[in-house]
C-alpha cells in the first residue's frame, strides 16, 4: 500500500524556535492516524504544513505522489481541495447561518434550495436536525458547534480530513459522541484521517495507528493496540499523564 | 572612553534596524496590495460580498460624513468671514469656502471619518477571523480568503469614497451657505452664483481622485492589519489601533502629495 501522505525530514522554525526538526511520517489511504503530543509540540504546525497553509523550511511532503511544498496558485488550490478540516474551535463563520456554513464548500449555482437540502443531509449525518439550520453558530453550544463544523468538513466529501483536537473543550460524553461520529464518518465515507490530539481516550477510539510527536520528531509510532506496550518511556509518560518522567514540562508556549 | 564608539555603533545599529524594519513592512504591504488588486480583478467574484461591503462602507458612512461636512463648512465660512473682513475681503466667503471644502476638507475629513469607522471595523473583523482560524477554514473550504474577504472590501471602499466625498462636498458648501445667508447677511442667489462660478473642473476631479485613493488606503490598512494579526484578543486590539493610525497618516501624506502634484506646479 503506497502512502496517501508521506513526510520526509520536514522542518519548520519560527525565528529561533525550532518546532519541527525532521519529521518522517506516512499515512496510508483510508487509514486513521492519530498524532499525539503535548501542547506546543508543533502538532498544528504539522497539519498546517501539509495543507500548505504554512511553508516548511526543509523536507518533502508528498500527497498522492505530488510534492506539495513548492505548489503555488491554482496547483496549491487543487491540492487544498482534497482536504477537509475540523478546527479546534470549530472556526464556523459567525456571519452565516448554520446551513450556509455547512454548504460553504459545495459548488454554487445549484440554487439555494438544493444547497440547503445538501446541507441538511450533512447535518443529519452528525445527528443534527433541520431545526438548527437557520440558527447562527453563536446560538449553539460548544458540542453542537463541533458537530456543525464536522458536517461542514465532510460536506464536500474530501479525500483526506484533518481533525485538530476534536474533543478539546467538550464534556466526556459529548467528546465520546464526537469520537463515535468521527469513526463512523471516516469508515462510511472511506476518508483518510489525520487527527492531532492530547486526549488519549479519543486517540484510542479513533486511531488505527498512533504516532507521538516530541521535540520536533516522531519518536514512536505503531498500531493502536501497541500504545500500552510501546516500551518507550516518553510514550508511557504521556499515555499515563504522569508529571514525572523524561518529558520536562515546557513553561513557555510555542 | 572605549564606551563612546560602542554607543555610536549601538545607535547606528538601532537606526539601521528601524529603517530595515520599516522597508520590510512597506514591502509586505505593497505585496499585499498587489495580491488584493490581482484577486479582485479576476474571477471567481463574490458579488454578494461586494454588495454587502458597498452598503456597509457607503450607505452607513453617510450620516457621519455628511454631518462632518455640514458643520465644518459652516465653521469655515464663519472663519473666512472674520478673517476676510480684516482686509475688506469678506465677500470672498463663497469662493474660499467652496475651494477649501472641495479641494481639501471634504476629501480629507471624509477620509478620516470613514477610516475611523471602516478601517477599525475591518481590522477587528478580519483579526477575529484570523484568531479563531476562520481564515484558515476558508482555505480548506475551497475559497481564497483574498478573493472572498479582501478583494470586495478594497474594491467597495475605492468605489464608494468618491461618492461619499461628492456628498460631503455638497453638504460642506451647504453648511457654509446656510451660515452665510442666515448669520452673515449674504444674499442666497448671489452666494450660490459666486460658488458655482469659482469652482473649476479640476477642483472636483482632484477631490474625487483623492477620495478614491483614500478609500483604497482605508480598506488596505484595515485588511492588512486584521489579516496579519496574531496573539489573541490583545493582537486584535493592536491591529485595530494600527489600522486606524496608519490609515490616518497615509491619508494625510497622500493628500499632500496629490495636492502638490495637481496644484503645486
Amino acid at each position: 500500500m503506497s502512502a496517501k501522505i508521506a513526510l520526509r525530514g520536514v522542518a519548520k522554525r519560527f525565528g529561533p524556535k525550532v518546532v519541527l526538526d525532521g519529521v518522517d511520517l506516512d499515512v496510508g489511504a483510508g487509514e486513521s492516524l492519530v498524532v499525539i503530543g503535548g501542547s506546543g509540540t508543533g502538532k498544528s504546525v504539522l497539519i498546517k504544513s501539509i495543507l500548505g497553509l504554512l511553508r516548511v523550511d526543509a523536507g518533502s511532503i508528498v500527497v498522492d505522489g505530488v510534492e506539495v511544498t513548492r505548489l503555488r496558485g491554482a496547483a496549491l488550490a487543487a491540492h487544498q481541495a482534497k482536504f477537509g478540516m475540523l478546527f479546534q474551535g470549530g472556526a464556523l463563520f459567525d456571519s452565516l447561518s448554520v446551513w450556509r456554513n455547512v454548504a460553504f464548500a459545495l459548488p454554487r449555482g445549484r440554487g439555494a434550495a438544493k444547497l440547503k437540502a445538501a446541507a441538511l443531509d450533512n447535518l443529519a449525518r452528525v445527528g443534527l436536525g433541520a431545526d438548527v439550520a437557520d440558527l447562527r453558530p453563536s446560538e449553539l453550544s460548544g458540542g453542537m458547534q463541533k458537530r456543525v463544523a464536522l458536517a461542514r468538513a465532510i460536506a464536500a466529501r474530501p479525500e483526506i480530513i484533518f481533525f485538530d483536537e476534536p474533543t478539546t473543550g467538550l464534556d466526556p460524553i459529548m467528546a465520546d459522541v464526537i469520537n463515535d461520529l468521527i469513526v463512523s464518518l471516516v469508515k462510511d465515507l472511506r476518508i483518510t484521517a489525520l487527527t492531532i490530539t492530547h486526549d488519549m481516550a479519543s486517540a484510542r477510539k479513533i486511531a488505527d495507528r498512533i504516532a507521538m510527536l516530541y521535540a520536533g520528531h516522531i519518536i514512536w509510532q505503531g498500531a493502536r493496540e501497541m500504545i500500552d506496550t510501546s516500551g518507550n518511556a516518553y510514550v508511557d509518560q504521556f499515555v499515563h499523564g504522569r508529571a514525572e518522567g523524561p518529558i520536562a514540562m515546557q513553561v513557555r508556549s510555542a | 572612553m572605549t564606551g563612546v564608539p560602542h554607543d555610536i555603533l549601538g545607535v547606528l545599529r538601532a537606526i539601521g534596524r528601524f529603517v530595515l524594519g520599516g522597508l520590510a513592512l512597506v514591502g509586505r504591504i505593497v505585496i499585499f496590495a498587489g495580491r488584493a488588486i490581482g484577486r479582485a480583478a479576476t474571477p471567481p467574484y463574490y458579488p454578494a460580498r461586494l454588495g454587502e461591503q458597498l452598503l456597509v462602507i457607503g450607505w452607513f458612512s453617510l450620516p457621519v460624513v455628511g454631518m462632518t461636512a455640514l458643520f465644518t463648512g459652516a465653521a469655515l465660512a464663519q472663519q473666512i468671514f472674520i478673517g476676510g473682513s480684516r482686509f475688506n475681503a469678506a465677500a470672498t466667503v463663497p469662493a474660499v469656502t467652496v475651494i477649501g471644502i472641495v479641494r481639501e476638507l471634504g476629501p480629507v475629513l471624509g477620509g478620516l471619518m470613514v477610516a475611523g469607522r471602516v478601517s477599525s471595523a475591518m481590522a477587528a473583523e478580519l483579526g477575529t477571523m484570523r484568531v479563531t482560524e476562520q481564515i484558515d477554514a476558508l482555505t480548506t473550504l475551497r475559497t481564497d480568503p483574498f478573493r472572498y474577504l479582501i478583494g470586495p472590501r478594497v474594491l467597495a471602499a475605492t468605489l464608494m469614497m468618491p461618492l461619499l466625498v461628492l456628498v460631503s462636498n455638497i453638504l460642506g458648501v451647504l453648511g457654509g451657505f446656510i451660515l452665510a445667508t442666515t448669520r452673515l447677511g449674504f444674499n442666497a442667489a448671489g452666494y450660490l452664483d459666486r460658488t458655482v462660478s469659482f469652482l473649476r473642473t479640476d477642483d472636483v476631479v482632484s477631490s474625487l481622485v483623492k477620495a478614491a485613493v483614500f478609500g483604497f488606503i482605508i480598506a488596505l490598512m484595515g485588511c492588512y492589519h486584521g489579516f496579519t494579526s496574531s496573539g489573541g484578543a490583545e493582537g486584535v486590539g493592536r491591529a485595530t489601533t494600527n489600522a486606524v493610525v496608519s490609515a490616518f497618516i497615509l491619508i494625510l501624506m497622500s493628500n499632500l502629495v496629490i495636492t502638490v502634484i495637481v496644484f503645486g506646479g
